[in-house]
């Protein structure tokens, strides 16, 4: 689950890592009423969205005064902020965060995420703060520096302090990383993320480390045990029909396409929509229905197809294991008769009981074509999409 | 001879009274596997479908004599049965659950350090050795006794080429869903080893997926030490990046775990890469020439 900068900042804040005074707001005055409060010179207005790349969006801007962060904010508040990772549509900016300017000194890097190869904790630096990690990576790679965490042990001083002096801090801020990582490293175990990233990590003049952005996501697999961190999910972040899907756990994302993809398991899911466009079509989604999936899964996964305007054919591609073809059949025809699916649908499935699931199609008197291979099925279902 | 499981194998089942362990227990029993009893806390003692239950672990072994578990216990405790079957020196573990916290995954990977269990999963199919025994989900009726082993990332994916293996003439040793987590037991350079000392094993098809790096650390080891023929296949070469694809390993991070980098680098290293996941029979029936 991803969540907005002044959230992870708070979560980050309560394990003791200092971040800037602020706070966020919804409205122009509450801007304002903010950076009065904070009293500094400069305040910093910031669009909360869940992207990456606000700055050269124009999603970040210095106000002289608390009047200025107002104007700001009414600037901000209800645009739409394209950036390199929102895709072309861009977000709609519902909330700022205004905090106060800092003297900045130097821009760091640090991020905390799980080695898969080592099956252990990395906490990575680099003194290349402020600047997209993966282009430093691609041209410095000298400058990326990693510890690997033992479970048993957390962070240890010596390893916080080889990042440190490895950036090229004094002595004193460099105490002051260890105690940081140490918060950080902690947040990271205690609420379950899968990745926390402060990008910049901010040296101030006065020899002081604060948050100056961070980027948290939580790991949705342990956000059972989290009911507080739950309470950050945005939902106006998140696509409607993906937010509608996971009501009834079908695992849907939409995408640019016409072609709608209903499939059981994550990996031929993606498979069907790699071979409609190898056969040249464009897919309108990802939908993994699930290894139990039943007729009413079936019906409400075919509303949230039909819901996509784009869609123009619906292909049906199901490997029964566990789920019967027969079964699969009668949701389909079930469904496609009370919906009332306007546009052409072709099915393959294969399988337990594919003989039976074939016959209830043949017989239903529903306009369905059939397919007996995955190369066949996206074939016939591009060429109908395009009539 | 095939890996892993065979005909010989002792499987108990961790969660064999819940729904899904009942059903599973049973489809294995039907498919030929000595199913041996199951372990639920509290319920020790009791029979179920046939089949002792034990409380602990420790006990199943004990008293069945068995050397392989499969796991069908819900997310929040299947790090704890996978460290329980490892402390009873269970030599093969395979857990089905899918969605445990990566942090718990962190804590059953640091446990089975050192110890000789091998973890197969979480978040897979399982294995099934054609012929022989399964455990896990992956339907029996599809395979075919032969002589190709299928290693891969996906459930559905690897009854496709299954599928495909036996309906081009093709038969299977053992197949092997390794899972779609980020953190999982057995890599593909582990199934690699073990079909490079398995005799009857003349090739292998595998099928990985976007994200992480493991197809590229497989594609290193197959180019340096493994001679038998490969198809491949990588699922998601139309994924957007930054989005989560079903699985939670199956995510392209900042450009990194493309399919193009994967497919790339295994053609690279000799595997037969194919395109299209309708051609992974077809291609493997051409790299053996037949």
């Amino acid at each position: 689950m991803k969540i907005h900068e002044y959230q992870a900042k708070s979560v980050l804040a309560r394990f003791g890592v200092a971040v800037p005074r602020g706070e966020v707001a919804f409205t122009p005055a509450e801007a304002g009423e903010i950076a009065r409060r904070l009293g500094s010179s400069i305040a910093v207005v910031k669009a909360q969205i869940h992207a990456g790349g606000r700055g050269k969006g124009g999603g970040v801007k210095l106000a002289k005064s608390p009047e200025e962060a107002e104007q700001l904010a009414l600037q901000m508040l209800g645009m739409t902020l394209v950036t390199h990772q929102t895709g072309p549509d861009g977000r709609k900016v519902s909330r700022v965060l205004v905090e106060e300017g800092l003297q900045i000194d130097r821009e760091l890097y640090v991020s905390i995420v799980i080695d898969r190869a080592t099956a252990r904790p990395v906490v990575i630096c680099s003194a290349s703060g402020g600047m997209d990690i993966e282009e430093v990576a691609a041209k410095e790679p000298e400058k990326i520096l990693q510890e690997h965490i033992d479970p048993a042990t957390g962070i240890v001083p010596f390893q916080s302090r080889k990042l440190a002096f490895g950036m090229g801090l004094a002595s004193g801020p460099a105490t002051r990383l260890v105690k940081l990582l140490e918060a950080v490293f902690k947040a990271f175990l205690e609420t379950d993320a899968s990745m926390i990233e402060v990008n910049p990590l901010i040296l101030t003049k006065g020899g002081d480390l604060l948050a100056l952005d961070a980027k948290v996501t939580f790991d949705d697999n342990a956000l059972y045990r989290h009911p507080d961190l739950r309470d950050f999910r945005d939902l106006s972040e998140e696509d409607p029909l993906e937010v509608e899907a996971s009501k009834f756990s079908l695992n849907y994302i939409r995408l640019d396409g016409n072609i709608g993809c209903m499939v059981n398991g994550a990996g031929l899911a993606m498979a069907t929509m790699d071979i409609i466009k190898l056969a040249g079509g464009e897919p309108a989604n990802f939908l993994d229905v699930g290894g139990g999936a039943n007729a009413d899964q079936i019906k409400n996964a075919f509303r949230i197809l039909m819901a996509d305007r784009n869609v123009k054919a619906v292909l049906i591609n199901i490997f029964g294991g566990i789920l019967r073809c027969d079964v699969l059949a009668q949701g389909v025809i079930a469904a496609v008769t009370e919906l009332r699916v306007p546009v052409p649908i072709v099915i393959r499935m294969e399988g337990t009981n594919v003989e039976e699931g074939k016959r209830l199609l043949r017989e239903s008197g529903l306009n369905f074509t059939t397919a007996d291979s995955m190369g066949e099925a996206a074939a016939k279902v591009v060429s109908l999409a395009r009539v | 001879m095939a890996i892993l499981l065979d005909r010989h194998t002792r499987l108990i089942v961790q969660g064999l009274t819940g729904r899904e362990g009942t059903f599973h227990a049973k489809a294995a029993a039907a498919y030929g596997t000595q199913v041996v009893g199951g372990v639920t806390p509290g319920k020790g003692g009791s029979m179920h479908e046939g089949w002792p239950v034990f409380n602990t672990v420790h006990d199943a072994v004990r008293e069945t004599g068995a050397n392989a578990s499969v796991i069908f216990v819900p997310p929040p405790f299947a790090a704890d049965a996978i460290m329980e079957a490892a402390d009873a020196e269970v030599p093969l573990v395979v857990c089905i659950t899918e969605g445990i916290p990566t942090l718990d995954m962190l804590k059953a990977m640091t446990f089975l350090k050192g110890r000789p269990t091998r973890l197969i999963g979480p978040n897979c199919p399982g294995v099934i050795t054609a012929g022989q025994a399964k455990a896990g989900i992956i339907p029996g009726h599809i395979c075919r006794e032969g002589r190709i082993g299928i290693v891969s990332k996906s459930g559905t994916l690897t009854y496709e080429a299954i599928h495909q293996l036996s309906k081009q003439g093709m038969g299977q040793t053992t197949c092997i869903g390794i899972g779609g987590d980020p953190l999982i037991g057995t890599s593909f350079i582990d199934a690699l080893r073990l079909f490079k000392a398995d005799a009857d094993t003349e090739a292998v098809v595998m099928i990985g997926e976007i994200g992480g790096a493991a197809e590229q650390e497989a594609a290193a080891y197959i180019a340096h030490e493994f001679r038998k023929p490969v198809v491949g296949f990588i699922a998601g070469q139309t994924a957007p990046p930054g989005r989560r694809m079903g699985h939670a390993g199956a995510i392209i991070a900042g450009g990194q775990g493309t399919a193009a980098e994967k497919m790339d680098a295994l053609s690279k290293a000799g595997v037969h890469v194919v395109k299209s996941p309708a051609d992974m029979g077809t291609r493997m029936r051409e790299a053996l020439g037949r």
